[in-house]
């Protein structure tokens, strides 16, 4: 049956060779390659309770009076986008399951795209001749983000509405057309005449996601014609790819992670509450809670923002807001032109325009490492820095003091960390063998009392043994050699 | 042609007893019974989840028994294929995949010299042809960008809130009013009180937005209140100051008044403002004191403006002198 159906596609579209090399394609048996799965996976996850969600979701800011079963609302005037995101949580069968699962799916995403980029950088496979899919995978992780905040600002409650109030202000900071943007993207003066919500759901829904998806086909294709790079090891060359086949080895182990990723994504999604906004309320641009955080992925921005100095700059009959401008526009901007330049800013500095298949340990790249550590730590730090007054009030400190803190650890401790991290690597880079288990040392003293050191062999059943690599094979003779002749075995037929 | 060079190399064959094709495991007979079991556990989820939606469709339980299903249905066919599969490794030989410097100059030579041939012969045709892309390509943009929203009002003394970012609905002898349209009258607060208000008929309307806040209790015939804030000495009344509720960093309302430090705090980016000073800020990022709206009572205890705000209220923008 597979015979004939493939000879009916193959008589029109050609597909057994390419199909072939497909089925044979080499996927290296590393854990750390498995971290850009979990960011594929959850966008699956994203992309099929997405669906679920938009069947139930109005994207109106239409005013209309709540008659749900969620009962503290009974009776309140509250949009339609906040009317059906409370109904699809809890007047739709399965529907918290759901929203729940696509909130967590968002973050585990942006979770793992960031994991998945520290590995492709720490290990340098972002050099020849994959700086093209190193530009991609940035410009996924762009608009992982801005689809993050597009789709928490839709359900309407009161803190993804206050984001949209700081996003309107930031966007007011730019100079010259500031104004502008901000008139024309929210349709008037702030909160404008409603139509943002059908915007953003436009944008959330179809724009960025088929731009995604896009991006993601030309991640995948490009991963399939480059092929995967590898670390050092037995058998391993610039020329070759060691591993397992797609198939059937690596096709089970990643249904299997599916599989797998998806579960923790609906665990998640039922036992630990995400963004209840039943409990937060309908957004109205005067109320405000306490304790308002955005989604992690955005934490960066709202920590830039929290410890920016206040250096508003009035001229010559014209304001620029510094204390925004450059925490929430120009630092990102900085940060995403380093992320997308750096293939290139490395070569330059080495000179090394070289192809490179094997993966490089990250100790053996000082700087490099340095680099990256520098990156996370400044991360780290404005991360923390959105939580300020939590921080203040958990540790009973005074606020202020918590600010200054990070006022300087921000530049600071980035700087030391990198520092620090070379060292560290100029350490390790000088020890022999370091990290690999060895086995034991005999200590020997003859009966002249002379000590000598003998090494033992690994014993049997330490670890497997390695095997060479060998080609994929074509057929495999099911006939094992002293059964050839007995019943009940099939040969392979070709 | 002979048919002889176009024969494939003969295909690979293995026995079964190739090294490369055990599986990992040491007893495959017991990483079989796991996967098996684990991939009973799985089907057993899924029928609970079937079972849990129909019934009751409570979250935890379907989240257990959906979760729990593709946890171990996903662990059983990992072990499937870790443990039981062939092992290897194998390998694949990369190729080279850029073309030859003879390709290269082929490509090269078909853009630049076909395409000079074209546009050396035909200059005209070639100008003309950018002229009217480029005016398609900026025409375009006039409905895609232009039709999005309103122009922001440049004069300072405009009145329409949608369309001008100078302006509020605060004018002279606006009724305060709180958010659900009651009017704010004297007694209404004791010290240490804050409400929200707006001027009558603009409830909830977010330039409009002010807090109102009572600091002392002093009577119709007490000498006034002195505001810390000079020229202002007499912008509030018996007690009570009016500021603008949106942040001038990022427009948060300004939400939390800390009565004992007698302090404006905004909860999303913790900048403090003085009440007492004119709302100046003494902390954090917001770069200028909140606006303050001149209060005054009428005839029948009920507070007004004085007249609007001075300034534009909320965060800074380009066209803010």
């Amino acid at each position: 049956m597979i015979d004939s159906s493939l000879r009916w596609v193959d008589d029109r579209l050609g597909i057994a060779k390419g199909g072939r090399t497909f089925l044979d394609k080499i996927f290296p048996d590393h854990w750390s390659f498995m971290l850009g799965e979990i960011a594929l996976y959850s966008f699956l996850v994203l992309l099929g309770t997405g669906v679920f969600l938009s069947l139930y979701y109005i994207p109106s800011a239409h005013e209309i009076v709540y008659h749900g079963s969620y009962l503290p609302l009974q009776g309140q005037k509250v949009s339609e986008a906040y009317a059906s995101s409370v109904g699809l949580s809890f007047d739709v069968k399965s529907g918290l399951l759901m929203r729940q699962a696509h909130h967590w799916a968002a973050d585990i995403f942006l979770g793992a795209i960031a994991v998945h980029m520290a590995r492709v950088f720490f290990t340098g496979a972002f050099r020849k001749p994959r700086e093209l899919n190193w530009i991609v995978g940035v410009s996924m992780l762009l608009l992982g983000i801005v689809n993050g905040f597009l789709g928490y600002s839709l359900p309407d409650d009161l803190v993804s509405g206050t984001g949209i109030r700081i996003t309107y202000s930031i966007v007011e900071s730019i100079p010259l057309v500031g104004s502008y943007l901000g008139f024309f993207l929210f349709g008037g003066n702030y909160p404008g005449n409603g139509i943002i919500i059908p915007r953003f759901f436009l944008l959330h829904v179809l724009i960025v996601p088929a731009l995604i998806i896009g991006l993601l086909a030309a991640h995948l294709g490009l991963l399939v014609k480059q092929k995967h790079t590898q670390f050092k090891g037995r058998g391993k060359t610039e020329h070759n790819v060691v591993g397992s086949p797609m198939f059937p080895t690596f096709m089970a182990k990643t249904t299997g992670f599916l599989f797998m990723t998806t579960a923790v994504t609906f665990i998640l999604a039922g036992f630990a509450q995400i963004n209840p906004i039943w409990q937060f309320g309908q957004y109205e641009p005067f109320q405000i809670s306490y304790a308002v955080q955005p989604d992690w992925y955005m934490g960066w921005l709202d920590g830039a923002l929290r410890i920016m100095p206040s250096w508003e700059f009035v001229g010559w009959g014209h304001t620029i807001p510094l204390e925004v401008l450059l925490p929430a526009v120009i630092f990102p901007g900085i940060i995403f032109n380093i992320f997308f330049a750096w293939p290139f800013i490395e070569a330059r500095h080495t000179g090394d325009l070289a192809y490179h298949n094997l993966l490089d340990r990250p100790r053996d790249r000082p700087k490099r490492t340095g680099a990256g550590a520098m990156m996370l730590m400044l991360m780290f730090m404005v991360f923390s820095a959105s939580s300020t007054d939590v921080l203040a009030n958990f540790f009973q400190i005074r606020l202020n003091s918590v600010l200054w803190f990070f006022r300087i650890a921000v530049p600071v401790i980035p700087v030391i960390t990198y520092f620090l991290t070379v060292k560290i690597c100029e350490e390790m880079a000088g020890a022999e063998g370091i990290g690999k288990r060895k086995p034991p040392n005999l200590v020997h003293r003859s009966a002249t009392g002379e000590f000598s050191t003998v090494p033992t062999e690994a014993r049997p059943g330490d670890g497997h043994e390695e095997l060479e690599a060998v080609p994929v094979p074509t057929f495999i003779d099911m006939v094992p050699a002293d059964l050839a002749t007995g019943p009940g075995i099939r040969r392979v037929m070709r | 042609m002979s048919d002889e060079s176009h024969q494939v190399p003969p295909l690979t064959t293995v026995s079964v007893e190739d090294p490369h094709l055990q599986p990992y495991a040491k007893h495959p007979g017991r990483a079989e019974a796991f996967a098996a079991a684990t991939m009973v556990i799985g089907f057993l989820g899924f029928i609970g989840f079937g079972i849990t939606y129909w019934i009751s469709d409570q979250t935890q339980w379907e989240a257990a028994t959906l979760g729990g299903g593709m946890l171990a249905l996903g662990a059983g066919v990992i072990a499937w294929g870790k443990y039981l599969m062939a092992q290897g490794p194998f390998v694949e030989e990369r190729h080279e995949f850029h073309s030859t410097e003879a390709e290269r100059d082929a490509m090269t030579a078909a853009i630049v010299e076909r395409g000079g041939m074209v546009v050396q012969r035909r200059k005209v045709l070639g100008g003309l042809f950018a002229l009217g892309s480029t005016a398609m390509g900026v025409v375009i943009a006039f409905p895609l960008i232009r039709s999005l929203g309103p122009k922001p009002a440049t004069s300072r003394q405009a009145t329409n809130t949608d369309t001008s970012l100078f302006a509020t609905n605060w004018k002279k002898n606006s009724q305060l009013v709180t958010a659900d349209g009651r009017i704010v009258k004297v007694a209404d607060l004791g010290v240490g009180g804050v409400l929200t208000v707006f001027p009558k008929g603009y409830e909830g309307s977010s330039p409009d937005q002010t807090i109102l806040i009572r600091l002392a209790q002093i009577g119709p015939n007490d000498p006034p209140f002195q505001l810390e804030s000079p020229g202002r000495t007499d912008w509030g009344v018996q007690g009570y100051v009016a500021y603008s509720k949106m942040c001038t960093h990022l427009g948060c309302p300004v939400g939390l008044y800390q009565e004992l430090t007698q302090q404006l705090v905004c909860p999303c980016h913790q900048s403090i403002f003085n009440v007492v000073s004119g709302c100046v800020p003494e902390f954090g990022p917001a770069p200028r004191p909140l606006p303050q709206l001149p209060l005054k009572v009428d005839a029948f205890g009920n507070l007004q403006s004085q007249s609007g705000y001075q300034q534009a209220v909320g965060p800074g923008f380009w066209e803010r002198p």
